[in-house]
């Protein structure tokens, strides 16, 4: 397997990154943390995004992995982080396949209103569930990694952990948006009808990536729960779900490395929009993304422009 | 011509409400054979087209391909079994690249289910996607993003996509709408030269007479949503019920109108 | 037997209320294509408007306590209509013609725009504003006791979806409006005014969210976030009724409202889980929802 030019930045970016575990503040390896996590559920939304679809429920699948890692610890006794993520992945991918059957089907807003269905319906039993701590949620920990308990320096090691992932799934992603399949996905955003008659299945490809986008997220959910050391219902609701719509197209879908790039915006901005302007940071998201829309409109336009004479004219 | 048609069309029928758009159509075509369909706006050509391509079901009556029954198939299951279509409006990808919509067509010619580490271009794609550019004559467009690529190079390009896919029959669907008068016969020359030396079996539909009598050696003509003719070009070009319904009505003279004007 | 009885009561209580909610927002999509994410917003806006202004006429002013349902409407009314025209004015009218979906994130940002204003403007401590609710005071019917004012309610659901029904269908602007809906060209050829059309429908739509808001502000604590809650159960009424249908508005309530209550009584844990269950299974069946007519797409 031969690394491209971008492939070997990333990578070199995801080793300088958790080479400054070594002198970076814990408040901001933290921080780093949650945003690199954030990413990859964005990454999820991202390469959904490229087809053309907008999944409003995303956060199912964060939630998926988060609570996977946390109950795996709780009650299967497993802690290894690489054994926990891989469930996460597994689990999420599961679902996916299932949901993805009937997902698939949908376009447009019948997409997204579904998807936020899906997890909403995720919400409502994990808010409900006693013994899962309800909306309140449980602790995740005794993370352990290939037999070595990192104790006191567990955040730092999940810091690490999450630069290595992120790294290694940017380096898969963009593979795949320079693959048949990526090039296919954006296709079907721009003529669904064509790449039919091309001899494709559009929803076979669009099933494929939706599981795919699933496990992505999940890592993500994971990371999270790990890093935090909690995990709530909240996970699933559909504002967290906005939020990595949010994210997703304040970085666009140009380049892999720009979900990470804006989720870790979004949280530096967040910290301190919190800490001095509480009530106005809402506002100022919403602000930012009408400005995306009006004055970017060429990244995002043709997301959604899609060929209306296509379906009309054939 | 003995052997089985490459396209079999047994009494189809489709109506949409009280319209009919296709009134017990029976045509045999043999591969090899050029064949033009003319016909009025609404006179049922498009929707023969879409019939036969899978994308609209018919009321009643059969389709075979090759002597194998394609009824009730997907687009796509009609595409990978060797009929390819281009549209009378250019369906392309039009935020990619000219060679980019080529590579897409091929390498899903290659494999139904694309692969997701495989890049897609290879150099076996580019150099193959140039080839057929070159043989349209559109390769200098290559790099250029569909959206700033003239008409009629779109329209080649769409045809191209079809034909990448090597396949046994291809449908074209008015090959020459949209494009200005003086690069009509061009764009026609260089389509029927690609296609003979593919030795594809085509199928055209055609608003244009003088094109048709040009390049085809077998005309259809719907009235309809009736095939009233059917025949060689002269022959069909003479009928008196062609002449009054289809060759002095509708587009067929506006075409010419144009050309003269 | 009881539990049968206070099923429906419960039911139609609660499908009245999501009627209310859901009913702005369904005439919104159907007339503009656009599915306003933030019809919470003006839900939200109108529960706090009607809770500030009932507050001050018990607390500040004593005036006579009959007059506050007068001023719930009134508060409604006019933060809805003054929200709704300046949102379409601002925002909205710049984005016409634009993607369904590009339609759904762009009220998103309204929507966390909205969210932190009334943060702004109100404050996060929650109101209460318990006086028309309990004035009504309760009833006793089957061995069940009602308060009156959720009774009441079920009349103004009722009263507001007829008379949506009536004006879309027996007035001659009602019938452009149909007309505009059925085909904007052909609308827009015909010399009728869409741009006009749009704005009014954009007001009503986000009155109707405000008198929702209002309406309930006396029987919950006002407080931030009840936007964001209420906006998922409209999208799930809307959704399940098809997106732009009054009377699927209606079944959609009366569905859920009725498979919640159920939930509530039988199965308390259940409660959330149905709601959206009902919603993904009619999706899963008739994407188009109960009364929708668009086909989702051709391939």
């Amino acid at each position: 397997m031969r690394l491209d030019r971008t492939e070997l930045w990333l990578l070199a970016s995801g080793v300088v990154l958790a080479l400054g575990v070594f002198v970076l503040p814990n408040w901001l390896t933290f921080l780093l943390t949650i945003a690199f996590a954030k990413g990859l559920v964005v990454q999820g939304v991202v390469v959904q995004m490229r087809a053309g679809l907008v999944s409003f429920g995303q956060g199912l699948y964060y939630c998926i992995g988060g609570y996977t890692v946390g109950m795996g610890g709780q009650w299967l006794g497993v802690h290894d982080a690489f054994v926990l993520l891989a469930l996460s992945m597994v689990a999420a991918a599961v679902v996916a396949m299932v949901l993805g059957l009937l997902l698939t089907r949908y376009r447009e807003i019948f997409f997204a209103m579904l998807t936020l269905a899906f997890s909403m319906i995720l919400y409502g039993v994990l808010a409900k569930s006693q013994s899962l701590g309800s909306t309140d949620g449980f602790n995740v920990h005794g993370i352990t990694a290939l037999g070595w308990t990192p104790g006191s320096s567990g955040k730092m090691f999940v810091y690490v952990l999450t630069c290595g992932i992120a790294a290694v799934a940017a380096v898969f992603l963009h593979r795949l948006s320079k693959s048949s399949v990526g090039y296919v996905c954006e296709a079907i955003r721009e003529n669904e009808v064509r790449v039919e008659y091309l001899g494709a299945s559009p929803r076979w490809t669009l099933y494929s990536t939706y599981v795919l986008a699933a496990a992505v997220s999940a890592l993500g959910g994971g990371l999270t729960g790990m890093a935090t050391g909690h995990v709530d219902p909240e996970m699933a609701y559909w504002t967290t779900s906005g939020e990595f719509v949010f994210i997703a197209l304040l970085g666009g879908i140009g380049h892999v490395a720009a979900p990470f790039v804006a989720a870790s915006l979004f949280s530096t901005v967040r910290t301190y929009a919190i800490q001095f302007v509480p009530h106005s940071w809402q506002m100022i998201l919403g602000f930012v993304l009408l400005g995306i829309i009006i004055f970017l409109p060429k990244g995002l336009w043709s997301l959604f422009k899609r060929t209306r004479k296509a379906e009309a004219r054939v | 011509m003995s052997q089985t048609p490459i396209l079999e069309s047994r009494s189809l029928h489709r109506t949409f409400g009280a319209v009919v758009a296709a009134k017990d159509i029976n045509v045999a075509i043999h591969a090899g054979e050029v064949v033009g369909v003319i016909g009025s706006n609404g006179a049922g050509k498009t929707t023969f087209i879409n019939m036969v391509t899978g994308f609209l079901p018919p009321s009643a009556g059969e389709i075979m391909f090759n002597g194998r029954s394609i009824l009730g198939l997907a687009p796509r299951k009609i595409t990978r079994m060797g009929m390819a279509r281009s549209f009378q409006v250019a369906q392309l990808f039009p935020e990619l690249t000219v060679l980019d919509n080529m590579l897409v067509a091929l390498s899903i010619a290659e494999s139904p289910l694309p692969s997701f580490l495989r890049p897609l271009r290879t150099p076996e794609r580019v150099e193959k996607a140039e080839a057929t550019l070159k043989e349209f004559g559109v390769a200098a467009f290559r790099d250029h993003q569909v959206t700033a690529v003239p008409q009629g190079t779109r329209k080649l390009v769409d045809i191209a996509m079809a034909l990448i896919a090597n396949p046994k029959m291809l449908l074209l669907d008015e090959p020459t709408s949209g494009v200005a008068v003086e690069e009509k016969f061009p764009l026609m020359d260089s389509v029927m030269e690609v296609v003979r030396r593919h030795g594809v079996t085509v199928l055209f539909v055609e608003h244009d007479m003088e094109i048709v009598a040009r390049y085809v050696s077998r005309i259809l003509a719907f009235y309809a949503g009736e095939v009233i003719a059917d025949g060689p070009p002269d022959q069909v070009l003479d009928d008196a019920k062609v002449r009054e319904l289809v060759v002095g009505h509708g587009h067929g003279g506006h075409g010419r109108a144009r050309r003269s004007s | 037997m009881t539990t049968l009885l206070a099923i429906l009561v419960d039911g139609s209580i609660y499908a009245s209320w999501l009627f209310l909610v859901a009913a702005g927002l369904t005439v919104i999509y159907g007339v503009m294509r656009i599915l306003n994410m933030a019809h919470g917003s003006f839900y939200a806006i109108g529960a706090y408007s009607a809770a500030s202004l009932v507050g001050w006429w018990f607390t500040g002013v004593g005036g006579n306590p009959y007059v506050s349902y007068l001023l719930l409407v009134g508060a409604a009314l006019v933060s809805g209509l003054v929200v709704g025209l300046v949102v379409e004015f601002a925002l909205l009218r710049r984005m016409y013609g634009k993607d369904e979906i590009l339609m759904v994130i762009i009220t998103y940002a309204l929507l966390l725009i909205l969210e932190d204003a009334v943060k702004l403007v109100w404050g996060v401590d929650p109101y209460f504003t318990y006086q028309p609710y309990s004035l009504m005071g309760r009833s006793t019917f089957g061995g069940l006791t009602f308060a009156i004012y959720d009774l009441g309610l079920v009349g103004v659901s009722l009263a507001i979806g007829i008379s949506l029904w009536l004006i879309l269908n027996k007035t001659h602007k009602g019938k452009l409006l149909r007309a505009v809906i059925h085909d904007r060209e052909v609308a827009v050829a015909m010399g009728v005014n869409v741009k006009a059309m749009f704005a009014v429908t954009f007001a009503v739509g986000a009155t109707l969210g405000a008198l929702a808001g209002a309406l309930t502000a006396p029987a919950i604590s006002v407080s931030p976030g009840i936007g964001v809650e209420v906006i998922v159960l409209a999208f799930a009424v809307v959704v399940v009724g098809g997106m732009g249908s009054i009377g699927g508005a209606a079944a959609g309530a009366v569905l859920v409202g009725l498979t919640r209550a159920m939930a509530v009584h039988l199965a308390p844990e259940l409660e959330l889980f149905v709601i959206y269950s009902v919603m993904s299974l009619v999706l899963a069946v008739r994407p188009q929802g109960l009364f929708g007519r668009t086909l989702v797409r051709k391939i």
